[in-house]
């Protein structure tokens, strides 16, 4: 077995040699997606943007499916297992427990990723990433997810081992960090939801050979959700242990009550699935009852656990700032922040982006009535690029920009690039769901490739604001796939070319 | 620092600043999960749940017999349907069109009817911007009560094939 490890000059850690080597292939792939996954974005985006309308029909289509798995499942999943073994190897001082497992998971993500992206480009998957029977893909796009989720199943696995390993070998003494604990939270979520993602794409994939006849189209619904919604879920916990990790790395906060930080993350576990519901409050089916409750009471000891992390985060930044001198006023420490930090920039942006921008509207839409006026229009679409572009995305992008140094020990070649690009993403980002849920306001639906309805036989015309709704967007997309590519370019050609540290 | 194992401490009590915090949060988590069913008892507009399994043909055989007994006329192909006030009414979506045009009157309750006969789809009532999901296998009974005349579009917002984007009806409430 391959033990050897080498101890960071900067954080003092010991790294061992195959966690490390993992963590960087990971985080690479990650990357790579994340880059087609832009590529489809500027396409389809200037697709929907009615005054350049680029594709054809199909393409857009085919293309938008392209871009939710590149994204939502890939970029984001594979960046995730590069954190799940960043946290219990690196942060524990540990070897990774199996990394042979790790590395089959590695595989098995990949060639299912792979498989699901060439069955979609041969145009064999028109079907959007929801794919809701009875339209229905060719058998290796199910098996293709299928292959992926066992990968991602398999790297929790070796996440829990390693934490095990940990423990008896004692390298470390005491409770579990922060980060780390929250790195748990979202693993036990991950495998509650592959579980759903199990029951449902194995007989979707089985009804596409023709074995099993029909899958009904509520029950497919209802259990597609407790996989896509619960994996958004997985992103939160996931992105607020980035956060702390995060704060603590570009101001050196420290989280001011352990106590509720962990309380909070525990809530997440018990409660937040059941929010997947959310999806079927205009649907045939549920009961008013039910609804009341599902939209209730459990959903909001989640919204507490959220609420709790809104404070516990920038207030353990105002502190670590303040302790630095920076305590004129209320606010001087805000002037004292590393601005300038792509790190610490991200950061921000993640938290008033995930908060304000996909936060609240989750919750307000997530109701049974506002439902009515959002359900499938660009709304939500509006709404999940506020969680998971400017939340996620943006707090996994300040992430890597302290990978690259750490993990790869190589200087940017661009640092200049590298501080302003938060904020060229950020402000795209913002741009682009703001006006996605304005123009949503005013019905126009998601997934859809002309709204000017050239070719329909009754004529929709929407209010004239629209327009200008429509160029917002289109500005917006063009700065955050402008920063999106400069965040990719930078990362590899880093990796490739950047100065080595010591 | 967050990264690292804990001071032996860290269960000790929560600062005065974040109980508050907390306490507040926690009100207004309770106060909004009372106006959940609060606002559907009290709220003018509620999604329906009234639905029943039924087989396409089933529900296409139903539809027909609706349109050949009270069409009025025809619109771009579509037969144009004007359902009795106080009655049942069917909408029948399939790929990639809403049968028949409705003409509703104003002020008068209607059961509406919708299926698919195929795939998903959407049913999306512009310019009022209101949104439900339309199944195949299941009859979704909207109760719906027209209160201003004009011409509405139904729009598809549910992917479903590529001819998606060309899904629009009509209703018009007189
Ligand atoms: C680089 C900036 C991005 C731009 C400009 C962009 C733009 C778009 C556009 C125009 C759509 C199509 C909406 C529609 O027709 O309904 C879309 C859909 C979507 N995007 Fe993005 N996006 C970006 C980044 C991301 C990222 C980073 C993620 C995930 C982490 C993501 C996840 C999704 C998902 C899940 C959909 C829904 C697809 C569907 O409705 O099936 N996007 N995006
Ligand atoms: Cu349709
Ligand atoms: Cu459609």
């Amino acid at each position: 077995m391959n033990t050897s490890f080498r101890t960071c000059s900067v954080t003092g850690l010991k790294i061992h040699s195959e966690a490390e080597k993992l963590i960087k292939i990971n985080a690479v792939t990650s990357v790579v997606f994340l880059l087609v996954g832009g590529l489809m974005a500027i396409l389809i985006a200037m697709t929907r943007w009615p005054a350049v309308h680029l594709l054809p029909e199909d393409l857009f289509y085919r293309f938008l499916t392209l871009h939710a798995i590149a994204m939502l499942v890939a970029w984001i999943i594979f960046m995730e297992m590069a954190i799940l073994y960043f946290t219990s190897a690196v942060l524990l001082n540990s070897r990774l427990a199996v990394p042979k497992v790790a590395w089959l998971a590695y595989i098995l993500m990949i060639g299912g990723a792979g498989i699901v992206a060439v069955t979609i480009l041969l145009g064999k998957a028109d079907v959007m990433f929801t794919s809701y029977p009875p339209l229905q893909a060719d058998p290796m796009y199910y098996l293709g997810v299928i292959l992926f989720a066992v990968g991602a199943i398999l790297g929790c696995c070796v996440f829990f081992a390693t934490l095990i390993v940990a423990k008896s070998e004692k390298t470390y003494e005491g409770s579990l960090p922060l980060v780390t604990f929250g790195a748990a939270a979202a693993a036990i979520i991950a495998i509650i939801t592959l579980a759903h993602g199990a029951i449902i794409y194995v007989p979707t994939w089985l009804w596409s050979l023709g074995i099993i006849q029909h899958i009904d189209a509520p029950t497919y619904r209802l259990i597609f959700w407790g996989f896509g919604h619960s994996s958004q879920q997985i992103n939160v916990c996931a992105m607020i242990a980035v956060w702390y990790l995060l704060g603590t790395l570009t101001v050196g906060s420290k989280p001011i009550s352990q106590k509720l930080c962990r309380t909070a993350f525990v809530l997440y576990i018990l409660f937040i699935d059941i929010a997947s519901e959310h999806h079927l409050l205009v649907d045939p089916g549920l009961s008013p009852a039910h609804k009341s409750w599902n939209t209730g009471y459990f959903m909001h000891l989640a919204v507490l656990a959220s609420m709790i992390h809104a404070f516990a985060v920038p207030a353990s930044v105002e502190v670590a700032l303040r302790k630095k001198g920076y305590t004129k006023g209320l606010f001087e420490w805000l002037k004292g922040a590393p601005w300038g930090n792509p790190a610490f920039s991200s950061l921000v942006f993640s938290m008033v982006g995930f908060g304000f921008l996909g936060g609240i509207t989750g919750i307000t839409f997530g109701t049974e009535q506002l439902s009515i006026i959002s359900h499938n229009t660009w709304r939500i679409t509006g709404h999940f690029h506020g969680t998971v572009v400017a939340g996620t995305t943006m707090a996994f992008m300040g992430l890597t920009y302290y990978v690259i140094p750490l993990i790869f020990r190589r200087e940017y070649v661009a640092p200049k690039l590298a501080s302003a690009q938060p904020y060229l993403f950020g402000i795209g980002m913002f741009l682009v769901s703001f006006s996605m849920m304005f123009v949503g306001g005013f019905g126009v639906p998601r997934r859809h490739w002309d709204i000017t309805f050239t070719d329909a036989i009754f004529k929709v015309s929407f209010n004239p604001v629209v327009d200008i709704g429509m160029a917002v967007f289109g500005i917006g997309a063009i700065l955050a796939v402008v920063g999106g590519a400069i965040f990719c370019l930078q990362a590899v050609a880093t990796l490739l070319m950047g100065r080595k540290l010591a | 620092m967050s990264i690292s194992v804990p001071e032996t401490y860290w269960w000790k009590p929560v600062d005065r600043e974040e109980k508050i915090w907390v306490t507040v949060a926690l009100i207004w988590c309770i106060f909004i999960t009372l106006m959940m069913p609060y606002w559907h008892f009290t709220g003018k507009q509620n999604p329906p749940w009234e639905t029943y399994k039924i087989k396409p043909e089933q529900f296409e055989k139903l539809a027909a017999d609706f349109i050949a007994k009270h069409k009025v006329g025809e619109d771009n192909g579509i037969p144009v349907v004007e359902p009795p006030p106080g009655g049942d009414a069917f909408l029948v979506a399939s790929t990639w069109k809403f049968e028949p045009v409705l003409k509703l009157q104003k002020g008068q309750t209607y059961r509406l009817h919708v299926s698919s006969l195929d795939y998903q789809h959407g049913l999306s009532i512009f310019p009022i911007n209101m949104n439900f999901m339309i199944l195949p296998d299941y009859d979704y009974v909207l109760t719906i009560t027209p209160t201003e005349s004009g011409d509405y579009r139904i729009m598809c917002n549910e992917f479903c094939g590529i001819g998606h984007h060309n899904m629009v009806g009509k209703i018009t409430v007189t």
